[in-house]
């Protein structure tokens, strides 16, 4: 990986989600996002629970219509598409979920899961086609050809996760979005798809947005990761810079919760606690908050001041 | 006590490295999935037969369903009376070989009746419960499908129109109209749609934001994929049910107002007017009311017993409960 970075593929510039949450106040889910992914790069996005990742990933794909900001795929603001040529955009953009027993229709087949896509999209000529772009699927994502005819509560957590890939690849997109793919997984079961996510960039060229909590899985598999914290971005640096050398005192205390797999090193490590200042991301809606920006401290490291 | 025990037990033979052998695991076919493929529906279907009580209702109605079609008919051939065909030198007679459920003041044979009867509160309670359907998921589906405001307008007419009293609006309906079995059907499906609307949106409202449903429409699926293949397939297990019990509420209520003399006309029976009509005297003549009282009870206790046994069957973890 890293080698055959190219142009940049997706550009977020100054989104914002918010939502209105009654009595005049609204949640600064996200909260002016910039940043920009490479062509064949995975950027990792980390933050605790509720900081607006999913969010933020949801909005990206435009599941969420945004409060300001925009989205260029290729150079084209996404947002500003029709509803028919958002539709044929679809096909370059797609998500992979984090709850394999939520993301999948039990009332359909697997065969219907994964052919859904190339149905809106007719993109199978004929049953024949269809059926033999299905065991294609099947197959690249490790699964046997005659599950199709199977249902959803017939597979294991790990088998339905594979399924939800297979589903987001049948289009050829070019960029998918990882939301949080492996933690409702089982931690041997976890590698295995952590190792077929990366595979599959690798033979299919794909460009990844990995959202996580697990900052050792993030580490492994990003290029660059971007910490955020109640819906705003703070850090984002090179995956090995950013681990080595984290200077937003938020970035520092999330890495020091990583957990240790000696008992002795665990017990000396000092966790560097933070408290939350300014009451959270939910502001009566014309309240102002401080905005912050972004500044390069050294190369592709990127920091929000003040902090 | 456990000492004991370890103490009884013989040692066990040392394990050597000759005991084990190595189990091939290809991958692949370490994920051949044994079990026989059932769809949802065979799933219930499998579960709903082990129900005896639910399956009881279910035999119950189809032999009553059958029993209203071709009773009148044997009648008929039998001894060639139909429902409106009187014998006034046969009045009030008990059951009998030529009478098989006796006959009524004006000397109509009551095996007729009773079924005839039954055959015009199936087809109002089936019907109303269509009509409930229709309008319920169109309703119920655009309140849970568009949410916000639209919601909030279309909720609260259907609360207002909740709360007028059912009974008001039926008898003022028939009065204006004339009784017959078209009015009943819309007086009963003025204000029935509405419970079957709000089952519909709270099941669309909890659906809508499932997983799969963002994945469909992150594939670019529109308003109708998301509701016709996704929600309402989802949904039908409540649906279902509240259309199974549905069914006796609109039976009942058409034998209620058949009793109060707003049902269907006569010389139509209906088991409603056929109890109102035994009333005048029922203790020299049992037989008048007990028939169509006891096939009114036994169609609302079936209806009720298959509806409660589709529930447990379309979701197993609501049983017990």
């Amino acid at each position: 990986m890293g080698a055959q970075l190219g142009k940049n593929l997706i550009e977020v510039e100054g989104l914002k989600k918010h939502f209105n949450v009654g009595n005049g106040k609204v949640l600064k889910a996200v909260d002016n996002l910039n940043f920009f992914i490479r062509e064949g790069e995975t950027l990792g996005m980390v933050g605790e629970s509720g900081c607006g990742k999913s969010t933020a990933g949801r909005t990206i794909l435009r599941l969420y219509e945004p409060t300001a900001g925009s989205v260029r795929f290729n150079g084209t603001d996404i947002y500003k598409l029709s509803p028919n040529k958002m539709k044929a955009m679809r096909r370059d953009m797609q998500m992979i979920f984090q709850d394999p027993y939520a993301s999948l229709n039990p009332r359909f087949t697997v065969s219907d899961i994964i052919g859904e896509a190339l149905d809106i999209h007719n993109m199978a000529g004929s049953r024949g086609e269809r059926k033999k772009r299905i065991e294609e699927l099947l197959d690249l994502v490790g699964l046997n050809t005659d599950h199709a005819t199977r249902y959803p509560h017939e597979f294991s957590g790990g088998q339905r996760q594979r399924i939800g890939i297979a589903r987001a690849l049948a289009v050829n997109p070019k960029f998918i979005i990882c939301d949080e793919p492996i933690s409702a997984l089982d931690v041997s079961i976890q590698a295995q798809v952590v190792n077929l996510l990366q595979d599959l960039q690798e033979r299919l060229g794909l460009t990844y947005l990995f959202i996580a909590h697990d900052l050792s899985m993030v580490k492994h598999i990003s290029d660059r990761v971007a910490v955020m914290y109640l819906g705003k971005m703070v850090e984002l640096a090179d995956s090995e810079e950013l681990y080595s050398n984290p200077i937003h005192p938020y970035t520092k205390s999330l890495l020091s919760a990583i957990p240790v797999a000696d008992p002795e090193v665990e017990a000396q490590k000092k966790r560097i606690l933070m408290t939350a200042e300014g009451g959270g991301p939910i502001r009566s809606a014309n309240e102002k908050t401080e905005e912050t920006t972004l500044v390069e401290v050294s190369p592709g490291h990127w920091v929000a001041t003040p902090y | 006590m456990a000492n004991e025990n370890m103490a009884n037990k013989q040692p066990l033979p040392a394990l050597t490295a000759a005991d084990f052998e190595p189990v091939n695991i290809n991958e692949r076919e370490s994920e051949v999935i044994k079990r026989e493929s059932l769809t949802a529906w065979r799933d219930t279907w499998e579960r709903l037969r082990r129900n005896k009580v639910a399956m009881s209702g279910l035999i119950a109605l189809v032999l009553i369903i059958i029993a209203s079609i071709v009773g009148p008919w044997i009648a008929y051939w039998v001894h060639g009376y139909d429902y409106r065909t009187n014998d006034l030198l046969a009045t009030n007679q008990p059951p009998s070989s030529k009478h098989w459920f006796g006959t009524d003041d004006l000397g109509r044979d009551m095996f007729v009746r009773t079924w005839s009867g039954a055959r015009i509160s199936l087809i109002v309670g089936v019907a109303a419960a269509m009509i409930d359907l229709l309008i319920g998921v169109i309703y119920g589906g655009i309140m849970g499908y568009f949410g916000g405001r639209v919601d909030t307008i279309m909720n609260k007419f259907s609360e207002i129109l909740y709360s007028i009293p059912y009974l008001l609006v039926t008898i003022l309906l028939l009065v204006v109209f004339k009784p017959s079995l078209g009015t009943i059907i819309l007086a009963l499906t003025i204000t029935g749609w509405i419970n079957m609307s709000w089952i519909v949106r709270g099941e669309i409202m909890k659906l809508k934001n499932r997983e799969y449903v963002l994945a469909s429409r992150s594939m670019g699926a529109g308003t109708g994929r998301l509701l016709f293949r996704h929600l309402l397939p989802n949904a039908s297990g409540p649906i279902i049910v509240t259309l199974t019990l549905s069914v006796p509420s609109a039976i009942f209520a058409e034998s209620f107002l058949s009793f109060l003399g707003l049902g269907v006309q006569a010389p139509v029976s209906s088991l409603g007017s056929m109890v109102e009509n035994a009333l005048t005297g029922w203790m020299f003549y049992p037989w008048r009311m007990l028939f169509p009282a006891v096939l009114i009870s036994v169609i609302m206790l079936a209806f009720n017993l298959l509806g409660d046994g589709l529930r447990d069957a379309l979701d197993p973890s609501l049983k017990n409960k």
